[in-house]
């Protein structure tokens, strides 16, 4: 089992007409959180929805777990085990909390055990468990996102900007949540505009611009080199 | 026990509760409740259109399909059973096998206008539908050897449904215990079923992921459902129900023709009634249904009544004279798309919600 859970290898990929990223090479270390930053607009969003195939690449080879997956269809990236939260969550309002969760389980069944463990890191969702999630409010909407990425085992989580737009209380939350996963040996795909939850959750990172990967390395080295963020993401970088 | 025939899909509402049990009540006993030739027509209409707009939300309401091939597998059913009864000797293995072969033909076609079409956008799929369905209207009247054309045809069903089979010689409570009896409480048992299997249908966890295909497809996708699959065969199960309607409605009328089952005027009733009764809940189908035909069969002889009532009212006769029922439907229409942007049941529901 090699020690690398995705690889990106050259991987361009246009929206419309817009040639966005520009031959991204990543490599995801399996068991561990890969911070994926860069500012505004650099093709990280795009980069995740590629992972998962809703925008073709155009060039280019995405390797999972030792498989070619550059040319599966969306849904089967995901049996093969690619959860994905995405940035706008994407919960189904009109489905009630409980009935958003056991979807989320492609085998049909939701745990137990794993119901009171996301009880246990999201509160809330056990209060309005059988409410539709539609009346949700936003931070408890991206609870529910991310509480449904943890329905059942996945091999690689890719979750897009988890903290956004949310209360400081609630990020602790989603924070610590996110800790659990990462304690638990998932494998993390993380993007995040909050540098103090990158600094926190991050194992190695990888920083874009202009649809390419320009950096990579230990979050750590990173986290210490003012310099080094300052060239790289310039003034768009928060909580330093 | 009623829970689990009703799958666990509560009214959740008092008001739809009790609405839904007086539709029900209603039907069960209309040959007692309402004697008479026209009422047992309506009744046997309201069950054989409650089945049919079940079927059209399963697809518009429930995945989000938009189709207007719907009157086409309603037409493939009842024209099944004609040609049957037609080619075979009398009885009902004809009405039998002509119902499962319509309802066949119903899958087949539906599957391959799903398998071209539902991978691109909801509008091409939709005018898709709009071409086949008219390709076989015009088909059915040009092949008028076979189907009998613009005239239809008279079906020779079992003798047990026709008023000439009696099961008692004195009518008991003013009804009359004959075959057309039996053809009734056949149609109502098979449409309850079929209802209840619908129902069955959408609260089952395929339902659900229909639902979530229906608010974002991306997502479900994502998650790991392969969408095109469950459209598919949410549109052919749609197809089967509405072919299995047309099957009763053929019984029901012993006649199949352009205009009773196959025009782009019943499409659109069907239309209405998904809406104005609420999409996405099957119990709209059989509230819009239900208010639907009625309104069809008797808003002109009630308007008749108020125009004689009325008399020496001035304009107010002229307004309500039973020629302009067409005119009052439509605003009846209007006011209740616009008071109940989410259908009658989703009005009800809304205000037990906010209440």
């Amino acid at each position: 089992m090699s020690d690398t859970i995705l690889t990106l290898t050259g991987v361009q990929a246009d929206i419309a007409q817009y040639h966005i990223l520009q031959g991204v090479d990543l490599a995801v270390p399996r068991g561990a959180v890969t911070m994926l930053l860069g500012r505004n607009g650099v093709g990280k969003t795009t980069t995740l929805r590629t992972i998962m195939g809703h925008l073709v690449a155009r060039q280019g080879v995405i390797g999972f777990d030792g498989m070619d997956i550059t040319a599966r269809a969306t849904s089967a990236r995901a049996r093969l085990g690619i959860g994905y939260v995405p940035e706008n969550m994407g919960i189904f309002s009109d489905l009630t909390v409980e009935e958003n969760m056991v979807l989320a389980a492609v085998s049909g069944r939701l745990l137990a055990e794993r119901r009171d463990r996301i009880f246990a890191a999201f509160p809330p969702l056990r209060t309005f468990w059988t409410s539709d999630a539609g009346t949700l409010s936003g931070g408890q909407k991206q609870m529910l996102s991310i509480a449904r990425a943890m329905a059942e085992d996945r091999k690689l989580y890719l979750i897009d900007e988890p903290t956004k737009g949310l209360a400081p209380a609630i990020i602790s939350t989603m924070v610590a949540a996110l800790r659990e996963l990462k304690d638990g040996g998932a494998s993390i795909l993380l993007v995040e505009q909050n540098f103090a939850v990158a600094r926190a959750l991050g194992d190695h990172a990888a920083v874009m611009d202009d649809g390419r990967i320009v950096w990579s390395g230990e979050m750590s080295e990173l986290a210490d080199d003012a310099g080094l963020q300052e060239r790289l993401m310039g003034l768009s970088m928060e909580g330093k | 026990m009623l829970s689990v025939l009703i799958s666990g899909d509560r009214p959740r509402s008092v008001v739809l509760g009790v609405l839904l049990m007086a539709i029900l009540i209603g039907l069960a006993t209309a040959p007692f409740l309402f004697p008479g030739v026209r009422s047992l027509e309506t009744a046997a209409r309201i069950c054989v259109f409650v089945v049919l707009v079940a079927s059209y939300d399963l697809m518009l309401g429930y995945t989000g399909i938009v189709s207007f091939a719907h009157t086409m597998f309603f037409g493939l059913g009842a024209y099944g059973v004609a040609l049957a009864v037609d080619g075979m000797e009398r009885g009902f293995v004809p009405v039998v096998l002509g119902a499962v072969l319509g309802a066949l033909a119903a899958a087949v076609l539906a599957f391959a206008i799903a398998l071209f079409s539902l991978r691109v956008r909801a509008i091409f799929f939709a005018m898709i539908t709009l071409a086949v369905a008219s390709a076989v209207a015009v088909l059915v009247s040009q092949l008028s050897g076979l189907t009998g054309g613009e005239d239809g045809m008279t079906l020779r069903i079992p003798r047990e449904l026709t008023p000439a089979f009696k099961l008692l010689n004195e009518p008991v409570l003013g009804v009359r215990f004959n075959g057309k009896l039996l053809n009734y409480y056949l149609v109502f048992s098979v449409s309850l079923v079929l209802f209840l299997v619908m129902l069955r249908v959408v609260n089952s966890p395929f339902g659900r992921v229909l639902q979530a295909i229906r608010e974002n497809d991306f997502r479900a996708e994502a998650i790991g459902y392969r969408v095109v699959w469950y459209r598919t065969v949410a549109t052919c199960l749609s197809a089967v129900m509405a072919a299995l309607a047309g099957s009763l409605y053929a019984l029901w009328l012993r006649y199949v023709g352009p205009d009773t089952v196959l025009s782009f005027e019943i499409m659109l009733d069907i239309l209405l009634m998904t809406v104005i009764g609420g999409m996405g809940t099957m119990y709209g189908a059989a509230v819009g249904a239900t208010l639907f035909v009625l309104a069809q069969t008797y808003l002109q002889s009630l308007m008749g009544v108020a125009a004689v009532a009325l008399a020496d009212v001035p304009l107010l006769p002229a307004l309500l004279n039973p020629d302009r029922w067409l005119l009052w439907m439509g605003v009846l229409f209007i006011l209740s798309v616009y008071f109940f942007p989410t259908g009658i049941v989703g009005r009800l529901r809304e205000s037990v919600r906010s209440g």
